[in-house]
């Protein structure tokens, strides 16, 4: 029996800027329960990194604000935690890992001087000195790192790509968290290291038990990741279904377009794209924000934000093709 | 009508500009001090009470006398005002900065933008060294020989500052130009066939800009202290001409009686020093570009 | 029955860094007809940007010969002749970078039509018009600066700007890696769409196979700064032989289960890439091949060999040429 562990219910946020303000997040839903692997797709700037910042707490504000919604994890609102808590909760409750490793980690430190500070302020107990060296390169060994104890010393200048990029995992679920928020960690490495450590990190999750937010902008990488997939768009989340629901059936029509355009090794060309481009977030179209680009729009989409639907107990849409009463 | 629109797009343009500058709010502090100084400056002759006292003027009748009313900063022991003589003494000090930077700044931008843009090869060394050894000479020691040579004038001060001045800029715009231009908007200009005073010109300098202009305006204080320092030592500015380090020098043997007479020149100095330093923050903001 | 546009023969070009000498590019031959798309796929240290570069002068080669249209152009573009600097031009990576943010888009439309002075200023700014129009952005935007446009735009007028002068060559280094799917799409198309129009050839450098798939004439895969493997694209996806290229293949994420079933059997990619300061011997997959040979793989580098006609492979599994007596025969 699964439970949630981590719920966003209805998240708005804005960004203050001199032409005004933006309306970034839109009301986003999204659970995640225990064990479970989830991606969340979209591409670039409908609001994954904004929304994964605001359940770590760390967006930037000015010039961001949350302006309404909740963020429950084991059923506590974040939001409203003091700092205290919060503290508790990063590293031994919810850890990430970025897109970048080497601007995750700091180059005039060794691996071994920041794992050890993660473990040190990340975990739930006090351990001593050599304890904590033990799990660092216990982690470092986990992450299939050759000859961890030189690695501990080596500064990130050292390292390839790809191992740094297994550092900040190492790092990452050295605290053993409860949730791993992973931000395109792969989108930097080659295709033949991205492989490696998108198996690494499918293991290890496997074997922690760790819950995952596999944030991409890539259709291909997140059937590999996910147990069940969000799709986002313009600051909602317009889709989220079981993985192999989602790409045998997706119902609404940008994914649909997503998937149509993506290249296929099968070749036949590649379609059009989605006619368009990503909206204004200063000025965005009112009711469902894909309506001006949708093929299949109807009068009610410009008027409300349509609801999201259970088309069934794998798959929910956020279209009024699916139901919703669109409000005339 | 297409003026109307080009017209438009400039006033939008410098709101948004303005926009950017006072976000800091201590940048719009500073540029209200300089612009006073500037304005007191330009207009000194119109707007100082006693406007002959900044020349040749002796009455001691009035000498030495604090603030009042009829004197806001008091006089000297001349009998000169002493506010006239600041207002007066803006002139000098801002002179000094303006023909420095106008004299330096070309100059330094240029080489640095060819000895950058030639890293690795013959031109960046000859012209890295040449400034290498001018900034190894200790700037106020070089000022202070070359015043003493020659006869002691601001004139000459302005000119010894100057000379040891440009490096700094070379070597500023050395270190944006050798990492800009192996950007990829330099190599496509290269490949386009454009030529390289166009790639330096026109593309590598306007990136640099901002911290030419940052820079510019913090050192606008620094030749100002400078200048003020020379003219202290009585290398720069003679008298009667009314520089605010003349005037802080003389008065600093009548502390702590009769204190007007310096501190009042010092709290210009201070004033107009710090109102190019806080400008400085602000241009930086100004000339940052804004992401999507 | 066009001519070769552009021929690669032998080039090498290497770099000396405090680390040691980084060849980067190790005898690379390989030749462009009118109107077509040549693929080059690689990973990091693969040496395929470094071609590019040396093909368009922004590197001049240590050895070896570029022709263009027969002409020995194998020099930094400096040297070039102007008018060559209108037949080649080049789309960078990252459209973050590659426009000046400082310059307004009908000022960097204008730079090539400046260079070459193609026309006055008036005739500049209907031909800026045009091109923004062909790449169908609104006319306004070259009043705009780049750093208001979002990525794709500005690739968008990247690829303006490298159509101003109607050159015949363009080298189009990962245009869309930095994009999303969507404008991924828009831009692929309307590439293939100029190509047919204005018979254009492309030197088109990815990463991504399923990319390649769907713009390639032929495809050529580089590692460590060889090619080692090059063959028409329905071929090369059909039949791939050289190991490393399996591996690729095998690791590519697909969206559906007919793209699965395409790739070869999963190969499972081991290992790290080597530097190209430090070449393994022989042949410089060996280190993460599976199907390693023996000593000769670490031993010899393996010949370019014609497995099938326009099929070449790098490798010793496939020492033997196709046997041009048998063909027709049989």
């Amino acid at each position: 029996m699964t439970e949630t562990l981590l719920s966003i219910e209805n998240l708005h946020v804005g960004f203050k800027i001199y032409e005004g303000r933006l309306s970034v997040l839109n009301g986003v839903q999204m659970t995640v329960r225990t064990g479970e692997r989830v991606g969340l797709v979209g591409e670039a700037g409908c609001g994954k990194t904004t929304s994964m910042k605001c359940v770590l707490k760390i967006l930037p504000s000015p010039p961001g604000e949350i302006t309404a919604g909740r963020i429950l994890f084991h059923g506590k609102d974040i939001l409203t935690m003091g700092t205290r808590e919060m503290q508790h909760i990063r590293g031994s409750g919810i850890s990430m890992i970025f897109q970048d490793p080497t601007a995750a980690l700091n180059p005039v430190f060794t691996i071994g001087d920041q794992l050890t500070s993660v473990i040190k302020y990340g975990s739930r107990e006090s351990l001593s000195k050599k304890e904590i060296y033990i799990r660092a390169v216990g982690a470092l060994r986990e992450v299939q790192l050759p000859d961890p104890e030189r690695i501990f010393n080596n500064y990130p200048v050292q390292l390839s790509g790809g191992m740094r990029q297994r550092v900040s995992v190492a790092m990452a679920l050295a605290t053993e968290p409860e949730l791993l928020i992973a931000d395109e960690p792969t989108t930097s490495l080659d295709v033949t290291i991205q492989d490696q450590v998108l198996r690494l990190l499918n293991g290890l999750v496997e074997q922690h038990e760790t819950s995952v937010i596999f944030i991409t902008h890539s259709l291909g990488v997140v059937r590999e990741m996910a147990d069940w997939v969000y799709v986002m768009y313009a600051g909602n989340i317009i889709e989220g279904a079981r993985k192999e629901e989602l790409f045998t059936n997706p119902l609404h029509p940008y994914t649909h377009g997503l998937m149509n355009a993506l290249p296929k090794l099968t070749g036949g060309g590649i379609a059009e794209g989605i006619p368009g481009r990503i909206p204004e977030y200063i000025d965005p179209p009112t009711g469902c924000r894909f309506h001006p680009r949708c093929p299949r729009a109807m009068e009610g989409c410009s008027k409300s934000l349509p609801p999201i639907t259970h088309t069934s107990d794998d798959h929910d849409v956020a279209c009024f093709l699916y139901g919703g009463e669109s409000s005339e | 009508m297409v003026q109307n629109a080009l017209l438009e797009r400039r006033l939008e343009s410098l709101k948004k500009n303005w926009y950017k500058f006072s976000k800091n709010p201590v940048s719009v502090v500073g540029l209200f001090f300089v612009l006073a100084v500037s304005f007191v400056a330009i207009f000194a002759p119109y707007i100082s009470p006693y406007p002959m006292h900044a020349g040749r003027y002796v009455n001691f009748t009035e000498a030495s006398q604090g603030p009042s009313l009829k004197h806001l900063c008091g006089t000297d022991v001349f009998g000169r005002d002493i506010l006239s003589r600041i207002f007066f003494g803006f002139r000098y000090s801002l002179m000094m900065g303006a023909v420095v930077l106008s004299l330096v700044v070309i100059p330094g931008v240029v080489l640095g933008l060819i000895a950058g843009y030639y890293r690795g090869t013959w031109i960046d060394t000859v012209i890295m060294r040449v400034t290498d050894v001018f900034l190894a000479v200790p700037p106020l020691i070089l000022a202070l020989a070359i015043c003493s040579v020659l006869t002691p004038s601001v004139f000459h001060a302005m000119m010894a500052v100057s000379l040891m001045w440009w490096p700094w800029y070379t070597r500023l715009v050395y270190g944006l130009s050798s990492s800009l231009r192996n950007e990829f908007f330099v190599q496509a200009a290269e490949v386009t066939g454009a030529s390289r005073s166009h790639i330096l010109f026109r593309e590598i300098l306007p990136n640099c800009v901002s911290s030419i202009f940052t820079k510019m305006s913090l050192d606008m204080g620094w030749v100002i202290l400078i200048g003020s320092a020379l003219s202290f030592v009585g290398l720069g500015a003679q008298p009667p001409t009314p520089d605010l380090g003349t005037m802080v020098a003389d008065g600093a043997k009548y502390l702590p009686d009769q204190w007007w007479i310096a501190i009042f020149p010092a709290l210009a100095i201070m004033i107009t020093v710090l109102g190019f330093n806080l400008i400085g923050d602000g241009f930086r903001d100004l000339f940052a570009l804004e992401d999507v | 029955m066009s001519d070769k546009l552009l021929e690669v023969d032998k080039l090498q070009k290497f770099f000396i860094t405090s680390q040691g000498t980084v060849r980067a590019v190790d005898e690379v031959s390989f030749s462009i007809v009118g109107g077509e798309t040549l693929g080059l796929v690689g990973e990091s240290g693969s040496g395929k940007s470094t071609v590019a570069y040396t093909v368009v002068g922004l590197h001049s080669p240590t050895s070896g010969r570029i022709l263009f249209e027969g002409k020995d152009i194998s020099k930094s573009v400096f040297k070039r002749p102007k008018e060559l600097k209108k037949s080649i031009q080049i789309v960078f990576q990252d459209p973050g970078t590659s426009l000046n943010s400082r310059r307004t888009i009908q000022q960097i439309l204008e730079l090539p039509l400046k260079v070459h002075r193609l026309g006055d200023s008036h005739d500049r700014k209907e031909r800026v018009v045009e091109l923004l129009e062909r790449v169908e952005l609104p006319s306004d935007y070259m009043y705009k600066s780049p750093h208001s446009l979002g990525g794709g735009e500005r690739q968008m007028v990247a690829i303006a700007r490298a159509l101003a002068t109607n050159p015949q060559l363009i080298i189009l280094d990962e245009p869309t890696s930095a994009l999303d799917v969507s404008i991924q799409a828009k831009i692929i198309n309307m590439l293939i769409k100029f190509q047919k129009e204005m018979n254009l050839s492309y030197l088109f450098i990815t990463h991504d196979l399923s990319l390649m798939r769907n713009v390639a004439t032929r495809v050529a895969i580089m590692y460590l700064g060889k090619i080692c493997e090059v063959a028409e694209t329905s071929e090369f996806f059909a039949s791939p032989l050289h190991p490393y290229t399996k591996m690729l293949l095998s690791s590519i994420p697909v969206v559906s289960e007919e793209e699965e079933a395409m790739k070869p059997a999963k190969i499972t990619s081991e290992g790290e890439i080597p530097s190209p300061v430090n070449v393994p011997p022989g042949c410089g997959f060996h280190t993460r091949c599976t199907v390693v040979q023996g000593a000769i793989c670490s031993q010899e580098i393996p010949g370019m060999v014609e497995v099938e006609p326009g099929h070449l492979v790098r490798c010793h599994l496939y020492p033997h040429p196709y046997d041009s007596d048998k063909t027709g025969k049989e």
